[in-house]
């Protein structure tokens, strides 16, 4: 079966010069490793036959222009990177990505609280602007733009995991997500304590 | 040369420090087998399983620096099932028996029991230096046992090992009387140290050079560090996270500042990008940086920091850096001789991270690169061509394509002719690894020109068997050959069987190798260890005599003089 692909590609009539085949991607038709893994096969057989090849076939060719596939089929010690480096890297984004970083939202004066996943946003600025935009239907003014909130009417502050209310803003993004439990935006009045940075 | 007296041709070879030099000269006759053995002082053993333990300490009992290397690289990728083997202990037993003189102890790739590093830490009065790469199978406790018997210990160096936390007492372990280390490096531990005790400790070793800390340190634990060792010379640091207001922010950076001597910074993990402005006023002096466990930098960071690395020799980032980030690299680092640019992204589609450019612009700003690893999406025939001609000293050249057998995107031909060039410029090549779309043609040059190729790695390569006979008839220096999902069988296996026994191993694994072809192959040369590695599952369903045409799944041979090997699993067959 390995050769005979071959051999019939080497006696084929073409027109065109040498070098010049339509790209057909001769490497997924030989088979290798007496191999194959067909692009029906599950996933599931292509990371016990080392194959990712028709996946690909099948990415490029069918799915170009869309939506790239969800999981590219994954081969066994491929790419080959050490455990303890993929292990690092994975568990950073595990810990990242893993079913979102919900936590509760509440406002002062707001009838009912709102839920949101701190992983989405890359900073605070995105968080401010989703914020102000999910409570600004109940018409409660501007929220305070840059650190510290001096002289606006809302603070965002949250609790943290030892259970203290802090401000929104004071520690790296990332130290932020981990830590964060719930947020709370608090009236202008109740915030000045916290606010002070002076 | 055989009527100078011994004194005299052993002084002779003192000034060979290679192993390979001392190796040939004790074949010339026996008097200088004599005269060698008895004052070799360092011993390297590539496989562990070519040699038994004991014949080595007889035939050099003045050992004090032993090298012993485990599982085969494709280990380190998962290939090879979790308890193939390469034990430590039967070496440390055998020096502790044949040479209590040891002084050094470097194991990679090797299974490490705690039970071991008692032993290791009670039989050796002068024991001053322990390196762990990549092993496995010790916990904490074994490395306490290390720090309370091991007085006079200079360097405990851990590098990307797999240790089970058992707790933080064991630095605790280094008496007070330790004063004498110079080189600890725990990076690989996952769990918490005592920090007081590292501080002292520390503070009380005043010709330590390199320390290379563990996540668990803060910021302010490494501040406090630092104010003690300002001669460090190379640095890990613990995780980054601060607030660039907070007051141990501030101290770190007075703390750096003091650091003249600092040459090599590792670490990072966890750093947020503003806070690498504290390293900035060390970069100038900087000549290693590894950030490639740094993935919260991204590329304009990135380009800032090492904008003001221009004594850099060596830089491992990751491919966040991208190609614009590796132009900077190029027109900034003009002493760079290795650079490592690993994946950020593995499994996901992904922005093209690095391609061919950032390769090319490398290539024409650092003349002096000599080892290359790199990650990327693509490469083009046109760019490996310019780099070859750009860098033609390259020693290791390792790229990976992280898309099994792509082809140049512009020409959609393989990289055969990239290749090609790569080996017929660089003369000097002893390491090579291939990726993308490859035919047989690839290996008539390697095997044409790479003359001095010492390893090659080849994965999904390759049309037939001519393509591994061209490099096992062309490559006389070869030592290593590692292959995986590539086309090649029997008659590409039993070409050349005289070449394993010039070589250390061979490693074959889902290619078109039968049981058959093993077992003539083991027939044939009863001096090759020819293991068959057989899938857990696989081995569960397998009839007791499964037929000779079953194609073998991973096939370890190498040269030995110890004969089959006792601690096999039962899932390993020597032929």
């Amino acid at each position: 079966m390995e050769g005979a692909g071959e051999s019939l590609r080497d006696t084929e009539l073409r027109l065109g010069l040498p070098g010049t085949d339509a790209p057909e991607k001769p490497a997924l038709t030989v088979t290798r490793g007496g191999k194959r893994a067909l692009p029906e096969d599950n996933e599931e057989a292509y990371a016990k036959s080392s194959k990712s090849s028709s996946a690909e076939e099948q990415g490029e060719g069918d799915l170009c222009g869309q939506e790239p596939p969800a999981a590219k089929a994954q081969v066994v010690g491929w790419p080959p990177i050490r455990s303890y480096r993929k292990n690092s890297l994975h568990a950073r984004k595990v810990e990242g990505e893993a079913a979102g970083l919900y936590v509760k939202v509440s406002m002062d004066g707001a009838p009912y609280l709102r839920k949101i996943d701190l992983k989405v946003y890359k900073g605070y600025k995105e968080l401010r602007e989703a914020l102000d935009d999910m409570f600004k239907c109940f018409s409660l003014g501007e929220f305070p733009r840059k650190e510290g909130c001096s002289g606006s009417e809302y603070a965002i502050t949250y609790e943290d995991k030892d259970g203290d209310l802090m401000l929104v803003g004071d520690v790296p993004w990332e130290m932020f997500i981990s830590s964060c439990r719930r947020l709370r935006i608090m009236k202008g009045s109740e915030a000045r304590g916290l606010g002070s940075r002076h | 040369m055989t009527y100078f007296p011994e004194e005299v041709v052993e002084h002779i070879f003192d000034f060979l420090s290679s192993h390979r030099d001392r190796n040939i000269v004790s074949t010339v006759c026996k008097a200088w087998y004599r005269v060698e053995r008895l004052s070799r002082r360092s011993v390297f053993v590539g496989n562990c399983y070519a040699v038994r333990p004991g014949r080595v300490m007889a035939r050099f009992p003045g050992t004090k620096c032993l090298s012993v290397k485990g599982k085969p690289h494709f280990a380190d990728f998962n290939l090879v099932p979790h308890d193939w083997g390469g034990f430590a202990l039967p070496w440390i037993e055998a020096a502790a028996r044949g040479c209590p003189g040891l002084e050094e102890l470097r194991l990679k790739r090797m299974v490490v029991s705690d039970e071991s590093l008692e032993l290791l830490a009670r039989s050796f009065p002068n024991f001053k230096a322990l390196v762990l790469v990549s092993c496995e199978g010790f916990s904490t406790d074994g490395l306490a046992a290390i720090a309370t018997h091991c007085r006079g210990l200079r360097e405990l160096d851990l590098q990307e090992n797999e240790v089970e936390d058992h707790g933080r007492q064991w630095l605790s372990c280094f008496p007070d009387s330790c004063t004498s280390l110079e080189s600890l490096n725990f990076a690989c531990l996952k769990g918490e140290v005592n920090a007081g005790a590292l501080e002292r400790l520390v503070a009380r070793c005043v010709n330590l050079r390199s320390l290379k800390l563990n996540r668990a340190i803060s910021v302010e634990s490494l501040a406090r560090i630092l104010v003690r060792t300002p001669h460090l010379v190379e640095l890990g640091t613990g995780s980054f996270t601060v607030e660039h207001r907070a007051e141990a922010y501030q101290r770190l950076i007075h703390a750096f500042r003091k650091c003249k001597s600092l040459k090599s910074l590792s670490g990072f993990w966890d750093v947020a990008p503003r806070c690498l402005q504290s390293i900035y006023s060390i970069c100038p002096n900087l000549t290693v940086l590894n950030l490639s466990y740094a993935p919260a930098i991204q590329g304009a960071d990135l380009v800032k920091l090492i904008r003001h690395c221009f004594k850099l020799q060596k830089l491992w980032v990751l491919d966040c850096i991208g190609d614009k980030g590796l132009a900077v690299v190029a027109s900034t680092c003009k002493e760079l001789q290795e650079l490592r640019v690993f994946p950020s992204d593995i499994y996901g589609t992904g922005t093209a991270a690095v391609t061919e450019e950032g390769l090319v612009a490398i290539s024409s700003g650092c003349s002096k690169l000599n080892s290359l690893l790199y990650f990327c999406h693509q490469m083009t025939n046109a760019a490996l061509i310019t780099v070859a001609k750009n860098c033609p000293h390259f020693t290791r050249f390792r790229l990976c394509i992280l898309d099994p057998g792509k082809p140049d995107p512009d020409t959609n031909q393989p990289l055969d002719e990239g290749f090609g060039a790569i080996v017929r410029s660089c003369n000097d090549l002893r390491r090579l690894s291939l990726s993308g779309l490859l035919t047989d043609t690839v290996f008539l040059y390697i095997g044409e020109y790479a003359a001095r190729l010492e390893m090659l790695s080849i994965a999904f390569a390759g049309d037939s068997d001519k393509g591994m006979v061209y490099v096992l008839n062309g490559c006389k220096n070869l030592r290593k050959l590692e292959i995986r999902d590539s086309p090649f069988g029997d008659a590409a296996l039993l070409e050349n069987v005289g070449k394993y026994e010039t070589m250390r191993s061979l490693w074959m694994s889902s290619c078109d190798v039968t049981l058959g072809g093993c077992k003539a192959l083991a027939a044939k040369m009863p001096r090759l260890n020819v293991e068959v590695i057989n899938d857990r599952v696989e081995s569960d369903e397998m009839e007791e005599n499964p037929s000779d045409m079953h194609k073998v799944e991973k096939m370890y041979v190498y040269r030995t003089l110890a004969g089959a090997r006792n601690d096999a699993p039962e899932f390993v067959d020597i032929l």
